[in-house]
């Protein structure tokens, strides 16, 4: 009952930014616009029905040679009566997304993790940087398009050619 | 008046404690931490590209590997997910058989927290005791699978063989045996006058803010909101059982003690009535695609070769579908988001790890408290790095 | 037991200046924690109660480098954290030894993947490869053991660090 007053206030406020909404093995899911993301959000998080507290994680799956490349999933848990919600957002690649992180904390550094394996990058977020490759690591590992094994995989390692933020 | 100027101190990644590779620049003001960010990455291993690259049993193995302290919890995890993602209906007596390994990693989990967060702070004999209970599990993972750290015990659709009966009775002799264990923890430290001042009134962070970082686990429950998945969304006949979930009040570093120190004892009431209670019948799914067939069968039946074969190099096939399911790993919520296309490798496995979230909190916790209390935060929210690097 | 059943009248011993200096060398080699991955949770069970070290003469792990002879490399190098060996490594005074101890840190292990160095040994010289995932207390011990013996049979001129 909550749960359907939340998607009702969603299409009441900002008609045109619920693009889907399905049941997938149980799992109730929705599929945003990319206008009005930001607000959106906000709304799950503070209404006060059925309140999307905690944010789980957030991902990023390339279904290359689709466009728009990339599906941004966030998975979010409401305290209140423990159910889960999953945000599905389609991005272009090199597009900009707003960054969640003024509404949870928890997705900071889920956001750097996004932007530095899979090379999509946030709009006002605190700081940006690459958090489990080094400073001058090129490309984004998981990317279809990149080996497995990364780039001179059979000559040796020299440990001077890497550089991180000290 | 003299002016302070600020000191920049490097808690660098190679650091006498086990926490592994964890960098923590810290600012200093006198000894007041005023400033702190942690930085990781330094055990990145890259397990989630390996993944897409290798058959779904074939990753099992992996897992163990990513909260290397209680490696049975992630199999778990991990084989719940594709059991949910393919449909597969395990037997009673396999999930019972997972339910004693996974609460039996909870518990060497735990151990080697208490041992290191004590070692910590200062009171070294309590790692000594630890360890020595550590290695009764340990020994109960070497019969059931040949392992003693990292037991790849369980498959897909079940668990790899039945369980004889030394193991029952070994575990049946740890179930006697551990409350005088946990009595001696207790003895030592719960009312040590040392031990309240030192981590009473320790980073305290209140509900809210713990639920906006992203915690789940012990730390949560510390700070009061009683969220376990294995009560909220129950996965492997856990419902069967009778437990408690220990919340605590103001969630610093004494009640998160607490909290950990009464789940000993609710999992070991747990693993007691799985094998007072444990249920006859087969120990994997009766499905020619996933399960082994019989070792004898295989040297007289050529079409049992074949499927012995095929099983080992191609494996089970998952659906073009998308599922996310998530289990009540030792630190916290352990999460796999996993997406099939139709073929033996997956797509994409993303690994939602508790430590990750927990260490993101670590600047907001230390700030305002001296370098000793860093550690002693660090220690109680218990993170692992291989969890959290991947 | 011990010394005292050689000594003979005037308690006179002759002996060569490196069987001297070796002796001592392998009976008490401190080892520096390095644990990077799973590996240092059965490094750590090998020095408790169950697996005791310190019967071997290594007696303390010493966290700092400066105070230690032999660098036990525990668990997955990845590239990040190769620059931190490698200074490690530089700052350990001679005589120095170092193990590689695990499939990761001899070969890169089940993780050939573009963040993994395969194999310690690509950054600094190793003297005893202990295989395992993780290889038991009794492995180590057992690493330790031939560490020993190797100390045991050195000549002093042909160490690396010798500049006589």
């Amino acid at each position: 009952m909550s749960y359907k007053n939340v998607i009702q206030t969603i299409n009441k406020k900002f008609p045109e930014a619920l693009v889907n909404e399905c049941e997938n093995k149980g799992q109730r899911e929705i599929t945003l616009a990319k206008s009005q993301f930001y607000e959106t959000m906000r709304v799950l998080q503070e209404n006060p029905d059925l309140p999307y507290d905690l944010l789980i994680d957030i991902l990023g799956i390339d279904y290359t040679p689709r466009t728009p490349r990339f599906d941004l999933v966030y998975v979010l848990l409401s305290t209140k009566d423990f159910s889960r919600l999953i945000v599905r957002l389609k991005a272009e690649e090199g597009e900009e997304i707003p960054s969640v992180s003024s509404i949870w904390h928890s997705a900071d550094w889920a956001e750097r993790e996004v932007y530095d394996l899979m090379g999509i990058p946030f709009s006002d977020h605190p700081d940006l940087k690459r958090i489990l490759t080094w400073k001058n690591f090129e490309g984004h590992p998981l990317r279809k398009d990149f080996p497995l094994e990364g780039k001179d995989f059979d000559k040796p390692f020299d440990p001077e050619t890497i550089e991180d933020y000290t | 008046m003299a002016e302070s100027k600020k000191m920049y101190l490097n808690m660098g990644p190679h650091h006498p404690a086990t926490h592994g590779v964890l960098r923590i620049e810290l600012e200093l003001e006198g000894e007041t931490i005023v400033n702190a960010t942690p930085r990781i990455g330094y055990l990145h291993r890259g397990i989630e590209k390996l993944a897409e690259n290798r058959n779904y049993q074939q990753i099992i193995p992996l897992t163990d590997r990513l909260d290397y302290a209680s490696a049975s919890a992630n199999n778990m995890g991990y084989c719940v997910t594709v059991e949910k993602l393919m449909g597969i209906e395990v037997p009673k007596r396999a999930q019972y058989l997972r339910v004693i390994m996974a609460e039996l990693a909870r518990i060497m989990g735990h151990h080697l927290w208490i041992g290191t967060h004590a070692l910590d702070i200062g009171a070294m004999s309590v790692v000594f005791y630890a360890f020595r209970d550590r290695e009764m599990i340990m020994d109960i993972n070497e019969e059931v699978a040949g392992y003693r750290l990292t037991p790849t015990f369980f498959r897909i659709g079940g668990v790899a063989h039945d369980a004889t009966p030394k193991f029952i009775e070994m575990v049946r002799d740890f179930v006697k045996w551990f409350p005088k264990g946990l009595d001696g923890y207790h003895k030592l430290l719960t009312e040590n006058k040392i031990w309240t001042t030192r981590t009473m009134d320790i980073g305290t962070i209140s509900a809210e803010e713990a639920v906006n970082y992203g915690f789940t686990g012990p730390s949560l429950r510390g700070s009061g909101v009683a969220y376990d998945l294995r009560k909220a969304f129950p996965y492997s006949s856990y419902d069967d059982f009778d437990f408690q979930i220990p919340v605590g009040d103001k969630g610093d570093v004494y009640d998160r003690y607490l909290v950990r120190m009464e789940e000993f004892s609710q999992s070991l009431k747990i693993i007691d009535q799985a094998i007072e209670n444990l249920p006859e019948g087969p120990v994997t799914v009766d499905n020619p695609w996933i399960s082994n067939p019989e070792l004898d069968e295989v040297q007289k039946d050529i079409s049992a070769l074949i499927r012995r074969f095929m099983i080992h190099v191609k494996g089970p096939v998952a659906p073009e579908a998308e599922v996310y399911h998530a289990v009540e790993g030792a630190k916290g919520e352990l999460g796999f988001y996993l997406v099939g296309d139709g073929s033996e490798h997956p797509y994409r496995l993303k690994i939602r790890s508790p430590c990750f979230y927990l260490a993101s909190a670590l600047p907001r916790l230390m700030i305002g408290h001296m370098v000793a209390d860093a550690i002693a935060i660090i220690g109680s929210i218990d993170v692992v790095l291989g969890e959290i690097d991947r | 037991m011990g010394i005292e059943n050689y000594l003979q009248g005037e308690n006179y011993m002759v002996t060569s200046l490196t069987k001297l200096v070796n002796w001592s060398r392998s009976n008490s080699v401190w080892p520096c924690t390095f644990g990077l991955a799973c590996c240092a949770l059965e490094m750590i069970a090998s020095t408790l109660s169950n697996f005791d070290i310190s019967r071997f003469g290594s007696e303390v792990f010493r966290p700092s480098p400066r105070q230690a002879d032999l660098l036990i490399v525990s668990g997955t190098l990845t590239k990040k954290m190769s620059v931190m060996v490698k200074r490690v490594y530089d700052q350990m005074a001679d005589p120095k030894w170092v193990i590689a101890m695990g499939s990761c840190s001899s070969c890169g292990g089940v993780f050939q993947t573009y963040a993994v160095v395969q194999g310690v040994d690509q950054i600094i010289p190793v003297d005893v490869y202990i295989p395992g995932c993780p290889p038991r207390p009794e492995a180590v011990l057992a690493g330790l053991m031939k560490i020993q013996e190797k100390i045991r049979t050195e000549r002093l001129d042909q160490r690396p660090d010798f500049t006589g």
